[in-house]
Formats: C-alpha cells, sequence, structure tokens
C-alpha cells in the first residue's frame, strides 16, 4: 500500500505544477499597468555609478523630461535593448538615467564599458530598494518621466524599435512641449 | 492555391491520426488484428500528408506569397532564399507544425523498423504517438494554423528576424525538435508497456536505439543552439541559463538518466519501474518546454511568440497527455514489479544514484525555472532568477555526478566491494589527485578561488578520462589475443559509452579553461593601431562599407599575428537590416583546435579619425565544449549502431515468441 502511495507522488507533482501554470496564463508577465502611472515617481537618494562619493536624487532632473532605465549585467534582455537606447541616445531628445539593478557597481561599470554607456546619470540601486518603490519586476524595465517628475509611461521588457519610435518618442516630443 | 492544399493536407493528416489513436489501441486490447495492422498505414500516410503540408509552406515562403500571414510576417523579397526556407520555421505557427511534422516522421520511422516487434506492441506504440500528434494537430489548425490568408495583400513582408537569419536557424531548430520529438518514441514505448502489461529486458532493447537517437539529436540540438548563440548575439557567453535554454536542459538531464536506466532495465531486467516514470518525464519536459516557450508563462529572449490562448489549450493537451500518463503509471506500475537485486555498492548503485542526481539537477533547473511564476502566482511578487542561482546550485551536483560515472564504469554489477574498486581506480584517483593539485599552478594561477575551481574542473575531467581508461583495461585484460584483437573485441555499445564519457570530460575541460583563462580588452581604435590580448595581436587594417542582400553593412579588416607572424585576416561587421532598421553586430572569430580569438566592432566614435570601439577577446579551449558535446553524440550514435540491436531485431523476426531474458547477453557488457 505505501509504494502504491508512493507511485502516486509523480502525479500530484505535476497537478502542483499544473496549478501554477493555470494561474501563471492568468498573469501576464509582459503588460503589468503599473499603478505609478500619473503618480510622482518615488523619491530616492542612491550612489552614483560612476563616482559613488556623490549621491545623486530624483530631485535632479526635475524641469527635464527623462527616461529611467533599470537594467543589470546579469540581464540578457538589456543587452538586446541597448543598442535602441544607444540610438535614442544619440538623438539628445532625452536624458536616460540607467539604474543598475540588484548588481554589483563593479560589474555595471564593466558592461558600459564593454557595450558602450548610454546614459547621461548612471544611480546604483545594489539592493533593490528603490527597485521595489519603483514596483520594479524584473530588468529592463523603463520609466518616462515629465518636468513635473510625474511618471506618464512604464515599459516592461526591453524597448525596440517600434516602442521607441511609436510610443516613447512621441510621448518625449510632447512632453517636452507642455 | 498552394497554401489552402497545404491546409487541405494538415486536415486529413488530423483525421488519419484520430483514426491511428483509436483503433489500434482498441485493436490492441481487443485482440483485433485488422485495427492493430491499421496503425501502419495510418502512420505512413499521416507523414505523407504532413511533408506534403510543410512543403506547401516552404513553398510559399520561397515565391513570397505574403498573401499567407505567416509568410508576409516573417519574410521579405530582398531575404536570401535559404533564410526564407529557415524562415517557415521560424515562426509560432511555423515552428508547431514543423513539430508535428517531426512526430509524423517519428511514427513513420517506427512504423517501418518495428517488423519484428510483436503486433499488439506496435499497434499500441503507434496509437499512443497517434494520439499525441492528434492533439498537437488539433492545436495547429485551431489556434495557430501557418497558412492563414490575409487580405489585402501587402506588397512586401515584414523580414525575418536579423537574429535569426543565420546559420543556425537552418540546423538548431530542427536538431532540436528531432530530439525533442524523439522522445515521444520511448514515452510511447513505456505508456505501450504500461497498457500492455509487459515490460522486460526485451522491452528495453526495442526502445534503446529510438532514445538514444532522439538522444543524440537533443545533444546536438543545444550544441548548435549554444554555438550560435556564442557567434551571433556578440558578447562571448556559451550558455545564459535562459528559461528556453533550460527548457532544452531539463529533456536532456532526465533524458541521459533514462538512457542509463534503460541500459540497466535491459542487461539486469531491473530499475523498470524508474526507467518507465524516466521516459514518461523526458517527454513531459519535452512538451512542458514547447508549453513555457509558447504560452508566454515566462519572459524570456526567445520567445517571440507568446499568447495566453494557445497557452490554455497547449495546458489542457499537457494536462491530458503528462496526467493520464502519470495516473497510468500509478495504477499501472506495481503490476510491473521490480525483478533483480543488488548490493549497495555495485554498478546498480552507481547508476541509481546517478539517475538521482540528474533528476536532481533538472528538479533544481525547474524550480528555477518556475520560481518567479511560483512567487507571481501566490503573490508573493515577481522577480528574476539569474545566473549565480543556476551555477551555485548545479555545479556542487555535477561534482558527485562525475565521480560515481567513475565508479560506475569499473564496478561490477550486482556485487561490488571497496577493495575490489579501490584496486581497479587507485592509479586513476593518484593522476586525478596529482593533475588537479599540479595543473593550476602549472599554468600559473595563485589566488585561491581560481586555483581551487580549476582543480575542480581538471579533477572532474581528468577523473572521467582515467577511470574510463581503468575499466577499459579491465575489460580487455581477459580479451585473449593481440593489442588489435582485444580492441576489435569490444562491443560497438561500449565505444559509445567510452566515446561519450571521454565527450563529457572533454566539455568540462573546456568550460574550465575558457572560465580560468579567457582574456578580453575593450578598446578604442583607429585604423593602424593594434592590441594584444592571450599572447595575440589584432591590428585594425582599414574600415569599409559593404552592402549584404537586405542589409547595409560596416566592415572592419583586422589582421591577426603571433609572434609578429600574421595568422588571418578577420573581418567583423555592424550590420543595419533594412526593414527592422535594427544594427546587429557580427562577430568575427579566429577558431582553432585550442580556442579562438574573437573581434567584435561596438560603436564608432565622433572624433574625425575613424576611431571604433572594438572587443577583442582570447577563449581558450571554448571549441572543446562543442567537441565534447559532439563526441557525446559520436558516442550515442556508435551505441546504436551495436550489432546486438540488428541481431536481435533478425532473430526476433524468425522467432516471435520471447523469451524474457537471455543470460548470454548478461554477460556482454
Amino acid at each position: 500500500m505505501k509504494k502504491k502511495l508512493l507511485l502516486l507522488i509523480p502525479l500530484l507533482v505535476f497537478f502542483v505544477l499544473a496549478g501554477f501554470f493555470v494561474a501563471g496564463l492568468g498573469l501576464n508577465p509582459r503588460e503589468i499597468p503599473s499603478p505609478l502611472i500619473g503618480k510622482p515617481a518615488p523619491a530616492f537618494l542612491l550612489p552614483d555609478l560612476n563616482a559613488p562619493e556623490k549621491m545623486v536624487t530624483e530631485k535632479d532632473f526635475l524641469g527635464q523630461v527623462w527616461l529611467l532605465n533599470v537594467w543589470a549585467s546579469w540581464c540578457v534582455s538589456c543587452k538586446t535593448e541597448h543598442p535602441s537606447l544607444a540610438e535614442l541616445a544619440r538623438t539628445n531628445e532625452v536624458s536616460i538615467v540607467g539604474m543598475l539593478y540588484r548588481d554589483k557597481p563593479e560589474n555595471g561599470s564593466e558592461w558600459l564599458r564593454q557595450h558602450g554607456d548610454p546614459y547621461t546619470a548612471s544611480i546604483a540601486d545594489a539592493n533593490g530598494s528603490v527597485g521595489i518603490d519603483f514596483g520594479v519586476i524584473g530588468t529592463p524595465e523603463t520609466f518616462l518621466i515629465d518636468k513635473q517628475g510625474i511618471i506618464r509611461y512604464k515599459q516592461t521588457g526591453p524597448i525596440n524599435e517600434e516602442v521607441l519610435n511609436k510610443k516613447i518618442i512621441p510621448m518625449i516630443k510632447e512632453l517636452k512641449q507642455q | 492555391m498552394i497554401p489552402e492544399i497545404g491546409q487541405f493536407a494538415l486536415v486529413l493528416a488530423a483525421l488519419l491520426m484520430v483514426v491511428q489513436g483509436t483503433l489500434p489501441l482498441v485493436g490492441a486490447s481487443k485482440g483485433i488484428s485488422a485495427w492493430m495492422t491499421l496503425s501502419r498505414r495510418t502512420a505512413q500516410g499521416a507523414f505523407f500528408f504532413l511533408a506534403l503540408a510543410l512543403g506547401c509552406l516552404i513553398y510559399s515562403f520561397i515565391v513570397n506569397d505574403f498573401s499567407v500571414l505567416n509568410v508576409a510576417n516573417n519574410s521579405n523579397t530582398k531575404l536570401p532564399v535559404i533564410y526564407r526556407i529557415a524562415a517557415s520555421w521560424g515562426s509560432h505557427e511555423g515552428s508547431i507544425l514543423m513539430w508535428v511534422f517531426m512526430l509524423g516522421l517519428w511514427s513513420c520511422a517506427v512504423s517501418i523498423f518495428s517488423k519484428h516487434l510483436p503486433e499488439e506492441m506496435t499497434a499500441r506504440v503507434l496509437g499512443v504517438m497517434g494520439l499525441v500528434t492528434t492533439g498537437l494537430l488539433f492545436f495547429l489548425l485551431l489556434t495557430s494554423n501557418p497558412f492563414d490568408r490575409i487580405f489585402p495583400v501587402p506588397l512586401e513582408g515584414r523580414d525575418l528576424n536579423p537574429l535569426l537569419q543565420d546559420i543556425g536557424m537552418i540546423l538548431h531548430p530542427p536538431m532540436l525538435y528531432m530530439g525533442y520529438v524523439g522522445f515521444s518514441v520511448a514515452f510511447a514505448f513505456a505508456i505501450a508497456a504500461l497498457l500492455g502489461g509487459r515490460l522486460d529486458a526485451t522491452w528495453a532493447r526495442w526502445s534503446r536505439p529510438w532514445t538514444t537517437l532522439a538522444w543524440c539529436f537533443l545533444t546536438v540540438g543545444i550544441l548548435i543552439g549554444s554555438w550560435w548563440a556564442y557567434y551571433e548575439l556578440g558578447w562571448g557567453g556559451w550558455w545564459f541559463w535562459d528559461p528556453v535554454e533550460n527548457a532544452s536542459l531539463m529533456p536532456w538531464l532526465v533524458g541521459t538518466a533514462l538512457i542509463h536506466s534503460l541500459a540497466v532495465t535491459e542487461k539486469r531486467g531491473t530499475f523498470k519501474v524508474w526507467t518507465v516514470l524516466l521516459a514518461i518525464c523526458t517527454f513531459s519536459l519535452s512538451l512542458l518546454g514547447t508549453f513555457l516557450v509558447r504560452s508566454g508563462v515566462l519572459t524570456s529572449v526567445h520567445a517571440f511568440a507568446t499568447d495566453p490562448q494557445r497557452g490554455m489549450f497547449i495546458l489542457t493537451f499537457l494536462a491530458l497527455v503528462i496526467g493520464g500518463s502519470l495516473a497510468l503509471f500509478a495504477f499501472r506500475a506495481p503490476k510491473v514489479g521490480t525483478a533483480g537485486t543488488f548490493k549497495i555498492i555495485s554498478r546498480e548503485s552507481a547508476l541509481l544514484a546517478n539517475n538521482v542526481l540528474l533528476t536532481v539537477a533538472c528538479g533544481t533547473v525547474l524550480l528555477g525555472t518556475l520560481y518567479p511564476l511560483f512567487l507571481d502566482a501566490l503573490k508573493l511578487g515577481k522577480i528574476s532568477v539569474g545566473p549565480p542561482y543556476f551555477e551555485a546550485v548545479f555545479v556542487p551536483l555535477m561534482a558527485p555526478l562525475v565521480f560515481l560515472m567513475g565508479v560506475g564504469a569499473v564496478a561490477r554489477w550486482k556485487e561490488s566491494t571497496l577493495p575490489d574498486l579501490w584496486a581497479r581506480l587507485r592509479w586513476a584517483a593518484v593522476i586525478t589527485l596529482v593533475a588537479a593539485v599540479a595543473l593550476p599552478f602549472i599554468l600559473g594561477r595563485t589566488s585561491p578561488t581560481s586555483v581551487a575551481l580549476l582543480a575542480l574542473g581538471f579533477a572532474m575531467a581528468f577523473w572521467i578520462v582515467t577511470a574510463s581508461l581503468a575499466g577499459f583495461f579491465d575489460r580487455v585484460k581477459h580479451v585473449e589475443g593481440g593489442f588489435r584483437e582485444k580492441l576489435a573485441r569490444q562491443p560497438r555499445s561500449f565505444w559509445g559509452m567510452f566515446a561519450a564519457h571521454i565527450g563529457v570530460a572533454v566539455f568540462i575541460i573546456g568550460v574550465t579553461v575558457v572560465k580560468g583563462f579567457e582574456a578580453e580588452r575593450d578598446v578604442r581604435m583607429m585604423p593602424g593601431d593594434t592590441v594584444s590580448v592571450g599572447g595575440y595581436t589584432f591590428r585594425f587594417e582599414s574600415i569599409e562599407d559593404r552592402s549584404g542582400p537586405n542589409y547595409h553593412a560596416t566592415r572592419g579588416t583586422f589582421e591577426l599575428s603571433k609572434d609578429g607572424k600574421a595568422i588571418r585576416k578577420l573581418y567583423p561587421e555592424k550590420r543595419v537590416y533594412f526593414a527592422h532598421g535594427m544594427p546587429m553586430t557580427e562577430a568575427a572569430i579566429d577558431s582553432g583546435f585550442f580556442g579562438d580569438r574573437y573581434v567584435s566592432l561596438g560603436e564608432p566614435i565622433n572624433d574625425g579619425k575613424q576611431s571604433w570601439s572594438a572587443r577583442v577577446y582570447h577563449k581558450p579551449f571554448v571549441t572543446w565544449i562543442w567537441y565534447g558535446s559532439l563526441l557525446m553524440t559520436l558516442g550515442g550514435l556508435l551505441a546504436i549502431s551495436d550489432r546486438r540491436y540488428r541481431v536481435s531485431a533478425r532473430r526476433e523476426t524468425a522467432k516471435p515468441s520471447l523469451s524474457p531474458l537471455e543470460p548470454a547477453k548478461l554477460e556482454k557488457a
């Protein structure tokens, strides 16, 4: 009898997994409506990645339209996104602030050195605490913040050509005129 | 017209599969011979229609028929023909069609090469495969029709994702799918055995070549994928623990356990319940991999076609196939029973322990892959799990696995003793220990962590090689005749095991050396500049523009030299594809037996002097990672070609009543 019960274990394990999958289908890891849209960006005080003694806060960017890009050197999709960010940086349309998320600053600097640095400013959120305030669920994530410091748009997952040209750039132009 | 023929062929194939999934199974349980024989015809007929459907899709791609949605989304008139063909399986719909086509191919192969099997067994195996194919064909027809039309017809297609425009795209998916799908044969054999209540050494001998072949395809598929990521993604890594990579690694790990478990079932008549469970799990993980990639429950760089609707369909299908077979397992496995006993120190124990380790390793990968989903579903927040987790849990499991690999190769079946094992393995142990301690220092490493990692890697590799050699000399000792004759007397299955195990050692050396000694430099260069890394010098000679069929490229010319002697020119490129406007880096690699020299162009630097950022790598022994995987595949192929499968096939045709276990065979191997 005991042995028969043992043979049921694989089936039970599968049922548990299947339960999670059913739940997982209802969740969409790509499109999570951020409750932060239309609200002020959470306050932060983080060290500058390139000059750790210097502290950067969200107030430093008041009066300009800026992007906050959350990334990490261990994140594969960030690499996918990198050319689009570099292209956006070349247009000089907007300040891009890179927030290194749950990563060692030296890994981040090394990564930027290797792949090119598209950021106007870089900050390091080594333990991910600011990421939590921003509701970061994975990297990369990008927040578009207006002159008053209000979050206007959030991109979960890599920015590609299409998102850039159809959403982000038009929004930047519009926000700059306000 | 052609797409409609393709669609119609899919419908016909689906109807044939409905027949194949029902009548032969009923026939086998009621003993209706005519219904059982039907299975061969339906399998071959369905394969014809599936091949026709795939042919129609490929044709639509070749002639740029943009009225087909799938073609319009994934191809372009400027795309070279070879990539138009590869684009046929580049999309979600196309890749599922490819999956089903492969399933049809394997069923057809089973129907042809199963003449020596009892009719009832063939009917059940093909019946089970028919059920699986039916499910996937309905998935294809109802949710992901590759032949859907669009109107108005676009003038130009959107082009294939530039990342996929590569030789890797032509080879990687077909190989990987052949592996995934091939495990359906092992699965069908296991289910047939549970249904028929027949599970013995002969059963294991039938399913072994099929399973090993599927494993070989999967190994090659993963290898090509890894090599592709290495040179195409342009950042020099070869494994990223991405969910989709994990999805292919999991069936490989359990499939590896399965081929070893099958060996024990064939030779010793034991481990039966294990073998059946592993067969079910291996195919289930293949299906799960498809589900994870296609449903969108996990995000990954690979998941370019995701849709929850489709996810629900696959999930229901998974629940029926996996849930159904595990339920069958739970109720029928006790009837199979266990036979044969063995002592704690024996080859069986070593193999059993390794099966457990491989399964646990697969479990940790599964956990790491699904953990973000679990937390999310339990409303505990969202996280992502990265390489540090996988490296921390995976490597410690591999060390005992490798240790037991060496022991298993020399231990006796049924019962061994520790003094006996020590006598056979002491030289292996001594050489391993000396090599592991000495090599890191000889190679000039002194920092403790670096030495420890290198020592661990070298110890594992040397242990496999020396223990395999010890096992080899042990075997030939008792064979009479000269050394040549001794070698010739060994069966191919032995050489297969030997090659595959050495392959693991070669793989480990590759990983260890590349981790320990890779060097890279990131520099700003203008024409005329040189940069040195790992003893090699790269000279940036010039930069020019070049046009490809569907892209524009900036191509750099680098001269690679060592000690002042020029070796060759390298041409890294930066490409911009017209249709996507997406810049792509094409690294240039000088690949040699002892490693690669790798250069990729970064971005132009605006200083008026044609300066570029460039990255150069020296990756010693990285190629051994792939050589090792190739050796493992070669080992699998050698094992399949072993005489006894052909001999037994012939004998069983002559004498349909089967003896369960022939003692003479037990000793051989």
